[in-house]
């Protein structure tokens, strides 16, 4: 029982996806236009993580080590056409108004993160109240940033176009329209992720850091280094070798044109001094 | 003339980090150093071209005549993770050169939303597979336009002396809400 809240906590508050972890960021930030959008999606992801990490967590005896990712993106995939489907079916406005990014579930790299992390080391219990809590901690981003969107950019609390939940009328407040367009998602990241930092800095804990994949920690903190094989540290070092092999080359070529030069002022100087010499003679 | 205004806009007016977020790991990852950002923007080019052309000639080919369309998202992802995987051996064996210039930043592009995203856009836009090409190497133009500016920007602006909790993610997430602030500038120019 303890097992099944403590991962429910560290989905939701301790390493919330994408408020502490800072992954998912695609459909965070595009989809989050409004409330319901934003609920929306976060809900196909936990439906799909959830259901991922139990067949994986199933699976995870019977799938060869060296195939996995590519098994682990087949289920995913497939997974995701059915939820495709039920979306279609049954909330045809949601699925076009979440578009595109409903088929992106499958390379949000929460669900490959998890799989790979979690269920495929763990029980089936525990893996899927891991599935549970990521997408509930990832849901609740997403209705946080779709909930301020909103209500900022188009002044209203659960609009569906016709009515709203609550709307603030024009003459109190003209809302400022560019929160729901793209410039917003950014801004309203950044001002939600500056207040985390404030809150976390009264706890004592670190602030959010800017993801850098060509670092060998950052890129173990990405849940699909897996997937790549930490390629982007490699890329670094090799991008610095480069650098390093035509700086030393650099300075050879230096070296070679610097030292004539002192010779030929050497050699220039004395003339006029000598010169001068004689004049006066 | 039709393909140049629609590589164009798939660059500059449709930018497939600023305006449809796509693509936003490497953007923000890969941004600390603009060498690091040259290496990953040839490579996105390079993979996102192809696999444009692939995925839509296998969706003209193969998935649309037998009625299929509905199993586009796993067979591009699949096409999409080998493609990367065979590029990246092809460019090994036979141009030991390029690869040392770009070859190892290829696997980090597998699970590169931008993509499959731009695969599975041309098939819902219903775009040939001239066309599709076009706009995937559009788009990819875009990615390393923004990524390298991006880069520059932070490259510049690391030392400066910004509030203690707007320190490192909000200061990056700012920066780029002010450059697709700007990108939205294109639209009029189409």
């Amino acid at each position: 029982m303890s097992k099944i809240f403590e991962r429910l906590y560290n989905g939701i508050i301790k390493e919330n996806p994408t408020l502490i972890m800072t992954l998912g960021m695609c459909p965070t930030l595009a989809v989050t236009t409004s409330l319901i959008n934003g609920v929306g999606m976060g809900m196909s992801t936990l439906a799909v993580l959830v259901c991922s990490n139990f067949i994986i967590s199933l699976l995870r005896k019977f799938i060869p080590d060296t195939v996995r990712i590519p098994a682990y993106i087949v289920i995913v995939a497939s997974l995701v056409t059915i939820i495709q489907f039920v979306l279609q079916g049954f909330v045809p406005e949601l699925y076009s108004s979440l578009g595109i990014y409903i088929p992106l579930i499958v390379v949000n790299c929460i669900i490959l993160g998890r799989a790979e992390a979690y269920a495929s080391k763990n029980k089936l219990i525990p893996s899927i109240f891991d599935g549970i809590g990521m997408g509930l901690g990832f849901t609740m981003a997403l209705a946080i940033l779709g909930f301020l969107r909103e209500l900022i950019g188009n002044g209203t609390i659960l609009s569906d176009g016709a009515k709203a939940l609550v709307k603030i009328p024009e003459e109190i407040y003209t809302p400022a329209s560019i929160m729901i367009l793209a410039p917003g998602a950014f801004i309203v990241l950044a001002f939600v992720i500056a207040a985390m930092n404030k809150i976390k800095e009264k706890h004592g804990m670190k602030p959010a850091e800017v993801p850098d994949y060509t670092t060998k920690e950052g890129c173990a903190g990405c849940a699909a280094a897996s997937l790549c094989a930490g390629a982007a540290p490699k890329a670094e070092e090799h991008v610095n070798s480069i650098k390093a092999k035509a700086e030393s080359a650099a300075a050879k070529e230096n070296v070679k044109v610097e030292a004539p030069k002192p010779e030929t002022v050497q050699a220039k100087e004395p003339v006029p001094a000598d010169t001068g010499k004689e004049d006066k003679e | 003339m039709k393909l140049l205004l629609l590589a164009i806009s798939a660059a500059l007016v449709n930018n497939v980090v600023l305006s449809q977020f796509l693509g936003l790991c490497p953007f923000l990852g890969v941004s600390k150093k603009i060498n690091t950002s040259v290496g990953m923007s040839g490579a996105v080019i390079v993979v996102i071209t192809a696999a444009s052309a692939i995925c839509s000639a296998i969706y003209h080919f193969i998935l649309s005549p037998l009625n299929l369309t509905y199993l586009n998202t796993i067979v591009f992802i699949l096409v999409i993770a080998s493609l990367v995987q065979f590029m990246e051996m092809f460019i090994k064996k036979s141009n030991p050169a390029l690869y040392q210039s770009l070859g190892v930043f290829l696997p980090l592009i597998t699970t590169n939303c931008a993509v499959l995203g731009v695969a599975l856009s041309n098939v819902q836009k219903d775009y040939d597979i001239w066309t599709s090409t076009i706009n995937g190497f559009g788009t990819a133009l875009g990615f390393a336009l923004a990524i390298l500016l991006l880069a520059s920007i932070r490259e510049k602006s690391e030392d400066n002396d910004v509030p203690k909790s707007f320190k490192g993610m909000p200061h990056v997430l700012l920066t780029a809400g002010l450059m697709s602030i700007a990108f939205f500038g294109w639209a009029g120019v189409l």
